[in-house]
């Protein structure tokens, strides 16, 4: 598992923010297009993507893409 | 003493009853002097509720309702009853893009096939008493409204609601009544897998007018309404208990 890798499929997840945008010090939830949906869309491609079931916690606790990546690495 | 809303005498399965609005209704069925039959996938949760059941006569059946045997013999322990409330049922906080096949097949098979079928086979055995009442808890969100990322819940409800208008048709001849009660968003544990954060709880609350999610039991007593003879003029109905959240 990369961070590469990772920050690819969060920023998919996004519609309006330009992937460029993204690294792994990106604090997601200041981007204008945040949302709970596109939080929920992270679970779900988490999930779909590593088979690692995310809490609305863990992102809630999670600031950078790189923290994101963190939890995820300690779950799988 | 005058009581329109009695169940004395009445006899009512209900599903889904080891937590929530099932555990709720069954507890509150028997304190309107119901015998009640509980159904549940936890032995130690639906034994929870069974001791909390008021007065004698009570049943409990362990049972999975998506497996085929299972469901058989929950049906085949059954002698003949009043009243059915499916109450078992699960939700699904996906957005669309990843509500696969698998994902919907899930939420379908416990709130749409399961009762559906359990439905069928005690009519088909005649099971269901003259002046009986089958009472789905569906939701608003499928029936009236939906939410982000809820597609596949809405649509499994969505179902349900026109199955129950169906239904009810088909069971007015057997003297058979077929309703559904739409909760807004209900106080249980059904948000216990954390998907959504306690903080998105909280927001989600200020949407409702009366500023704060329903109790089981507000729930449960729409049920026992739908399951007394007080409501014996009314099939097919939806009766909506939602805090006023799909008022604007």
């Amino acid at each position: 598992m990369e961070l590469q890798e990772f920050i690819t499929n969060f920023a998919n997840q996004f519609e309006e923010t330009d992937p460029s945008v993204f690294t792994k010090d990106t604090i997601f939830k200041d981007l204008d297009e945040w949302s709970s949906l596109l939080a929920l869309s992270i679970i779900a491609m988490v999930d779909e993507e590593y088979g690692v079931s995310f809490k609305g916690d863990d992102i809630r606790n999670a600031s950078t893409v790189e923290d994101l990546y963190m939890i995820l690495k300690n779950k799988s | 003493m005058y009581n329109p809303f009695s169940l004395s005498g009445k006899t009512i399965l209900v599903t889904g009853a080891s937590s929530g609005i099932g555990k709720a209704t069954a507890i509150e069925c028997s304190k309107l002097g119901a015998n009640v039959i509980i159904t549940g996938r936890s032995r130690e949760r639906l034994n929870e509720t069974f001791s909390e059941l008021e007065s004698e006569g009570h049943t409990q059946v362990i049972a999975d309702l998506c497996e085929t045997n299972s469901l058989q013999k929950l049906v085949s322990e059954i002698k003949s009853i009043d009243g059915i409330v499916h109450s078992a049922g699960i939700t699904k906080n996906i957005p669309f893009q990843f509500a696969t096949i698998d994902k919907l097949s899930e939420v379908m098979n416990l709130n749409f096939f399961a009762p559906t079928e359990l439905t069928r086979l005690l009519v088909k055995l005649k099971k269901i008493n003259k002046g009986g009442s089958i009472v789905f808890i569906s939701s608003v969100s499928g029936v009236l409204c939906s939410a982000p990322a809820s597609s596949i819940y809405s649509a499994s409800k969505g179902a349900l609601n026109g199955l129950i208008k169906g239904i009810a048709l088909d069971l007015a001849p057997r003297g058979i009544r077929v309703n559904s009660v739409i909760p807004g968003v209900v106080e249980t544990n059904i948000f216990e897998d954390g998907v959504i954060s306690e903080e998105q709880l909280e927001e989600n609350k200020r949407m409702y007018p009366l500023k704060r999610f329903g109790k089981p039991n507000e729930i449960a007593h729409g049920v026992i309404y739908l399951l007394s003879d007080a409501s014996a003029w009314v099939t097919g109905s939806n009766l909506l208990i939602d805090g006023g959240l799909t008022l604007q």
